[in-house]
């Protein structure tokens, strides 16, 4: 088994185990620090099921962003949007036999790179172009920009420019999953693709990509406004209503 | 109206969202608390010896029990979408009055103290130390925050920085950094039992000669009733409605609206203040503190529904917030708020807006009124912040938007909405709100007010507009304040109840009959 094989193997298992455990903490750190006062953002559903429809109206069409601006709703959702395509997509390189539906979603997942780096390309542009933005961008939002930028050109690469051995790569995640190291082409351009990707997994619990997790805890976005009707308090909260503190002192 | 220190924004007819002027309000900085009001609310006195580490510590301490805090602390991603949303960077192009840049103030040493990317690689995601001039920073941009919750509306992640800014004003009262404005009142509340620092005997005298004014304009003895014991409903208002204009033409219009309906119903001196301004400091102990004299007075009197005026921050606490704080409300099922709850009728929502009241009462018949009354007034709606976009009236979402537009159109016979983007769940906010209600705040005040004087001014030009109804204590003072910077008259200004008073018909007793006149102005 060649060095460069053991080294990206190594380097997945590594990102991987980053990625799930870090999000293992953050995820567990949102659940368990309590939501002490009732603050969904009015007018807020007053049922269940109506803040399951509004979370998902949330995730799927980006509807706070829709009524906010229209351009980084359209670039941001077109980024989201291919991202999405182009994962699913990936899936053949990890199922064998490939599912049926990756196989519907393969063509599409192939152009869907273009439209992620064109979503990403607006993104950016507004970084430069909008004072406003361009006042609260970060050295670390340009780097990310161009992390997934330069994940989506290397991919498109090898699809449209040079051809990796496409077979061997799936044989070496196959093998990667069952712990049966299968040798990875020595393809400069995917092995900068796959670093990159593996840098993402990495940086993804502890930086602005929590966002994806953390829309689902937003309170203002996933309670119920029924505050008349339930009572609800949180366990800090409650200790407060012992004894001495149970009526006001005038 | 003295002359203004700093330049009054020109009305356009649009809101136009100004390129950045870095620093432009960095200089309106509100008055300091001094020690005696610190110490009455639990704070120390004067900025303590071992801030930062007491600051970076109260800063854990509610990151665990806050998750709206820790959540947006992560979540942002920069994407701008808030950048354009506050009206205080409309007005004052200070790019620290954007939303995400207000809460970056935090979030850069939350980074810095919290997270593995601050520690190590501070300047790569823009972390900072917790130095005195960040200090600084945050008790000039938070106290230019109204918590309006505007820009929570338009994040695709639902961040709201009114959590951030109370957080903020939370750590910095921890360490001796408060707002003269907001404790000083808040320290009154919690001292006499209303932000006026009103005693009882003033208030009954006051009441008593309302009661008066009431019979001499109308010849009907309408009552403003203290403290009865056989009350059926307690109204809990601001006390500004005893005493400033035009608040005071609303609380006369709650009267002739309970008179109407002949219910029996009670003021409190020991809840004589709807208001309660613990929230703007986001001090949770606080807040508790000033809500639980409501729970006290209504336990006490015995009443059956809480009533609460016109006032928006107070309708937010009221609403979402009493019924865990307190137990005013119903659906508890623990001892604490068993034994208020046993005590509220059951077929009424408690607490219920004044509003969602009177609304009532006009559905069921039992309110009747001449509009023509009304038809010197061309009214316009401002919705206000707290209310719009923090509470609910009525059954069904959006309910706080139609009800007081109901009651309105009931008692007006001309009535005219503003631009759509500027009103619902998008309404400006006045520019007063959240603790900013004061002097030395006045410049951003003026200019926050902006984007809702030009909605404002275009109904005003187009309808003829010449009444902005509001259902807020601060709001009417605030905009009595302001308007005349824009060149509006200041009696444009009152409450949607004061034009109930003007249109309701009461019926006057035989004797009296001959001198009635029905009008309140």
């Amino acid at each position: 088994m060649s060095f460069l094989t053991v080294l990206f193997a190594c380097m997945f298992y590594a990102a991987t185990a980053l990625l799930v455990i870090g999000l293992f903490f953050k995820i567990r750190s949102y659940a368990r620090t309590p939501a002490p006062l009732k603050i969904p953002t009015t007018p807020a559903p007053i049922t269940k099921t109506g803040v399951v429809l509004r979370m998902t109206r949330e995730v799927t069409m980006f509807e706070s962003l829709f009524k906010s601006n229209k351009w980084i709703w359209l670039f941001g959702y077109l980024f989201h949007a291919a991202l999405l395509l182009v994962i699913l997509r990936h899936l053949r390189y990890f199922t064998e036999p490939v599912w049926f539906w990756v196989d519907i979603v393969q063509p599409f997942g192939i152009y869907a790179g273009f439209a992620m780096v064109a979503g990403l390309g607006g993104l950016w542009a507004r970084r430069f172009l909008v004072d406003r933005v361009r006042y609260i961008s970060t050295p670390s939002d340009h780097l990310i920009l161009a992390l997934l930028v330069a994940i989506g050109i290397t991919g498109l690469g090898m699809k449209f420019v040079a051809h990796t051995d496409i077979i061997a790569v799936k044989e070496f995640m196959l093998g990667l999953m069952l712990f049966d190291l299968k040798p990875l082409p020595a393809d400069p351009v995917l092995l900068v693709h796959l670093t990159l990707v593996a840098l993402l997994m990495t940086i993804f619990p502890i930086s602005k990509l929590l966002h994806a997790p953390g829309v689902f805890f937003s309170p203002t976005r996933n309670q119920t406004d029924d505050s008349r009707d339930r009572r609800h308090l949180s366990a800090w909260a409650a200790k407060l209503e012992s004894g001495a503190e149970s009526r006001s002192e005038a | 109206m003295a002359a203004p220190t700093f330049e009054v924004p020109k009305l356009t007819g649009n809101i136009d969202i100004p390129a950045i002027r870095p620093g432009a309000t960095a200089h309106v900085k509100s008055f300091p608390a001094a020690a005696p009001i610190q110490e009455a609310l639990g704070f120390p006195g004067q900025l303590v010896e071992d801030w930062h580490d007491k600051a970076i510590a109260k800063m854990g301490d509610l990151l665990d029990r806050y998750r709206s805090l820790r959540v947006f602390m992560d979540a942002c991603v920069h994407c701008g979408a808030c950048t354009d949303k506050c009206h205080y960077f409309i007005g004052t192009a200070d790019p620290k009055n954007m939303p995400v840049a207000r809460q970056e103030l935090m979030r850069s040493v939350y980074r810095r103290h919290f997270t593995f990317a601050g520690k190590y690689f501070p300047s790569l995601v823009g972390a900072k130390d917790l130095t005195e001039e960040t200090l600084q920073d945050w008790y000039t941009y938070y106290y230019q925050c109204s918590q309006c919750r505007r820009c929570s509306v338009y994040c695709p992640y639902g961040i709201d920085t009114a959590e951030v800014t109370m957080a903020g004003r939370e750590i910095l009262d921890t360490v001796g950094i408060g707002q003269k404005y907001t404790n000083e009142i808040l320290s009154k509340l919690h001292r006499i039992g209303n932000n006026l620092g009103l005693p009882g005997p003033a208030l009954a005298d006051t009441l008593e000669g309302l009661e008066e004014d009431i019979l001499d304009a109308t010849g009907v003895p309408v009552k403003l009733p203290l403290d009865a014991e056989d009350a059926e409903i307690m109204l809990v208002t601001p006390s500004a409605d005893f005493f400033s204009e035009p608040h005071v033409e609303s609380l006369i219009g709650y009267a002739k609206v309970f008179h109407a309906a002949g219910v029996k119903w009670t003021l409190s001196t020991k809840a004589s203040e709807a208001g309660n301004f613990g929230m703007f400091i986001g001090s949770y102990e606080n807040m508790r503190r000033a809500a639980m004299r409501i729970r006290d007075a209504a336990l006490d009197l015995g009443v059956k529904r809480i009533v609460v005026g016109e006032c928006g921050h107070a309708w937010r606490v009221a609403y979402s917030f009493w019924n865990t704080l307190t137990g005013v409300g119903h659906g508890g099922t623990d001892p604490f708020s068993q034994q208020l709850q046993k005590q509220l009728d059951p077929n009424y929502p408690a607490p219920q807006h004044i509003c969602e009241y009177t609304y009532d009462l006009i559905q069921h018949g039992k309110l009747r009124f001449d509009k023509s009354l009304n038809d010197h007034r061309v009214v316009t709606f401002h919705d206000s912040c707290n209310v719009a976009r923090g509470s609910r009236m009525g059954n069904m979402p959006g309910g706080q938007f139609v009800i007081p537009r109901e009651v309105i159109k009931a008692v007006v016979n001309n009535f005219h909405d503003m631009a759509e983007e500027t009103i619902g769940e998008g309404t400006y906010c006045c520019g007063g709100g959240g603790g900013l209600l004061s002097d030395d705040l006045m410049e951003v005040r003026v200019k926050g007010a902006l984007p809702r004087m030009e909605a404002f001014n275009n109904v005003v030009q187009d309808k003829q507009v010449n009444f902005l109804a509001l259902i807020c204590a601060i709001c009417k003072a605030q905009f009595t304040k302001v308007i005349p910077y824009y060149g509006f008259d200041m009696s444009m200004v009152g409450g949607v109840h004061q034009l109930v008073s003007t249109a309701i018909l009461l019926d006057v007793p035989e004797e009296s009959a001959e001198e009635s006149e029905a009008s309140d102005d």
